[in-house]
């Protein structure tokens, strides 16, 4: 404690700083606003990718067989349906769901207008969903020419959800046939469809003639409870021919995840958005660290003048960094927490603040605030205290 | 132990043709206590002498040692050390703009080692009371007139406990009333302290002040009284 004393300091760089309230205001919009486009870019980025598995978290399975030639969600190509049965051979396998999987043009009831929307076939006697309010829905699809629709589908599908709440009877046409929907789900939107719904098997097929009925594009596969579905997964990828993938439940959903990450260039035009408001800021706090510097020059050679060390001086302009960032992190997470809630609401995405990306930003805007301080000091190691006489 | 010590000290400006030559074969002593004035006319090299002395610049040639310390060959380690032992008035205040009075006393106490914040504070105001300025501790140099910044400057060389002041011209942006108070006021506080001082001036008002005169010209001292 009395060393602490004995060090303590007037604080100088907080002066330096609070004493010039307009540039230090113009210093912390410009921190923000770099922070708030990192915040918004990573944001977008990451919730976009969530947002492509929404509704691969929903499915009630361990482990997922696909077709080794499927490359997304929105290109799902078809595998045997024996191959599932096959895997019950395996003593740790409860049940199966097959599901069908595949993009249909629903037409929009009220501009008669076609689009494309994102449908799963399935047996309604069949576990599909974890969440049981959801799996007691699939009851209506026992009759043909139903369908579940997701209310988190784009509006241009139509105002579905809202005639359905208003009790009216909605019905459309899906490839020149009849469908009514008989209920509402929450799946959410994604890259490859604006819109969901499910079906039965039967309805599917009704639907997508030319799909042979012995083949699939999804298996889902449940395990007895302490199963370990990692050793599941090596014992059918042994077992089962190659013209089929075995995945486990995460797998799945990383594998559709990869797609958009490496397969399309959504990811890097994100990260290099965040990398264009990190750029920005670190010009901004640069300027503003430079001219406070050549405005102080003299100041600070009469410090050096009077026996204060050089690596002092760097601390404070150091300091006034830091200062910097912490100030300017908290208004770009505020302002960032309020830009989710809205594009939350305006996109249905699931944009949200999380641990790792406020620390991500975080470390972004110190080291902004680090490396323009670091090169502002070039301008003090000019400074000549023997030319302030 | 004298103050200072210069002794047959050039130093030049430039290389090869260019080289030119500011300060020739100089020599002088400067006694614990004592007050010594410099004037010449301008560009004789009094503020280069003073800039060597004050171990601002590196002695190029002959030697000059301040308070027991050889400069000559001396990096910036070491000129940085000597300088915490000097107090420095420059012809302008250079206060720091953004503290208080007070504060930018304690940037000079503040270089006393092994001392808490508080009696590091309590050092500032008292010299900020010795100058006569006990009413203006909070004020910004802004506030202040110029011959109350020089005050404050004064204070702060001083804070610092030296054993000797180099002032540059301090009475060069003030009145000649408020210039002759400020100086007295210098000298006063030198000699409480037994503190040496080399004061550059080209003010005849204030000659009578000094214990010696030295005089420049064209980088040689005129008379070595």
């Amino acid at each position: 404690m009395n060393r602490f004393w004995r060090g303590r300091r007037i604080p100088l760089s907080w002066l330096l700083l609070t004493r010039q309230p307009v540039r230090l205001l113009v210093a912390l919009a410009g921190i923000s606003f770099a922070g708030i486009l990192m915040f918004m870019q990573l944001g977008f980025r990451d919730g976009l990718f969530d947002a492509s598995v929404t509704a691969h978290r929903l499915f009630d399975a361990d482990v997922v067989l696909i077709s080794p030639r499927s490359a997304s969600s929105v290109s799902m190509e078809a595998f045997p349906r024996r191959r599932l049965v096959q895997t019950l051979a395996d003593p740790d396998v409860d049940g199966v769901t097959p599901v069908h999987w595949g993009l249909m043009l629903w037409r929009n009831p009220e501009t008669r207008r076609n689009r494309s929307i994102l449908a799963l076939g399935f047996n309604p006697d069949d576990p599909f969903f974890v969440d049981p309010s959801l799996a007691e829905k699939t009851d209506a699809l026992k009759q043909k020419g139903r369908i579940l629709f997701d209310q988190l589908s784009r509006p241009e599908f139509g105002p579905i959800a809202d005639w359905y709440r208003d009790g009216r009877v909605v019905e459309t046409e899906i490839a020149g046939n009849r469908v009514r929907v008989a209920g509402l789900v929450s799946l959410g939107t994604s890259f490859g469809a604006d819109g969901n719904l499910l079906t039965s098997t039967e309805t599917f097929l009704d639907l997508m003639p030319q799909k042979p009925p012995g083949a699939i594009e999804v298996g889902l596969v449940r395990l007895k409870p302490g199963a370990d579905p990692e050793q599941v997964v090596s014992r059918l990828r042994q077992r089962l021919p190659k013209d089929v993938s075995v995945l486990t439940k995460q797998g799945f959903i990383d594998f559709e995840q990869n797609y958009w990450k490496s397969s399309t260039s959504i990811g890097f035009i994100f990260t290099l958005g965040a990398a264009m408001g990190f750029v920005v800021g670190c010009v901004i706090v640069y300027q503003v660290l430079y001219t406070d510097v050549s405005d102080h020059l003299p100041e600070y050679a009469t410090l050096m003048a009077m026996g204060y060390r050089l690596s002092h001086l760097l601390g404070v302009v150091v300091r006034e960094g830091f200062y910097l960032a912490a100030m300017g992190y908290v208004p770009a997470y505020m302002a960032g927490q309020g830009l989710y809630w809205f594009v939350r609401d305006a996109t249905k995405l699931p944009v949200g603040m999380d641990l790792s990306r406020a620390l991500t930003v975080l470390v972004m805007i110190l080291v902004m605030c680090m490396l323009s301080s670091f090169l502002a000091m070039r301008r003090l190691i000019d400074a000549d205290p023997a030319e302030i006489f | 132990m004298a103050a200072v010590v210069v002794d047959n000290l050039s130093h030049a400006f430039g290389q090869g043709e260019m080289r030119r030559a500011v300060l020739q074969n100089i020599s002088f002593i400067i006694e614990p206590g004592e007050v010594v004035l410099l004037t010449g006319p301008s560009g004789c090299g009094k503020t280069t002498l003073l800039t060597l002395i004050g171990a601002l610049r590196t002695v190029q040639q002959g030697e000059v040692s301040v308070l027991g310390e050889s400069l000559h060959g001396a990096g910036r380690r070491r000129r940085q050390q000597v300088r915490r032992r000097i107090g420095m008035i420059f012809q302008g205040h250079n206060l720091l703009r953004c503290l208080t009075a007070e504060q930018n006393v304690q940037m000079g106490a503040d270089l006393l080692p092994d001392l808490s914040y508080r009696a590091r504070r309590d050092e500032a105001r008292q010299w900020l009371r010795a100058v006569g300025l006990e009413d203006h501790m909070a004020k910004v140099p802004h506030d202040l007139s110029g011959g109350q910044k020089q005050r404050v400057a004064i204070a702060r060389a001083l804070a610092a406990n030296p054993r000797l002041l180099l002032a540059d011209e301090p009475t060069a942006a003030l009145d000649s009333r408020t210039g002759r108070e400020v100086v007295e006021l210098l000298r006063r506080l030198a000699r409480e302290q037994s503190c040496a001082v080399l004061m550059v001036t080209h003010d005849p008002r204030i000659v009578d002040v000094a214990d010696r005169l030295l005089q420049m010209e064209d980088g040689r001292l005129k008379n070595a009284v």
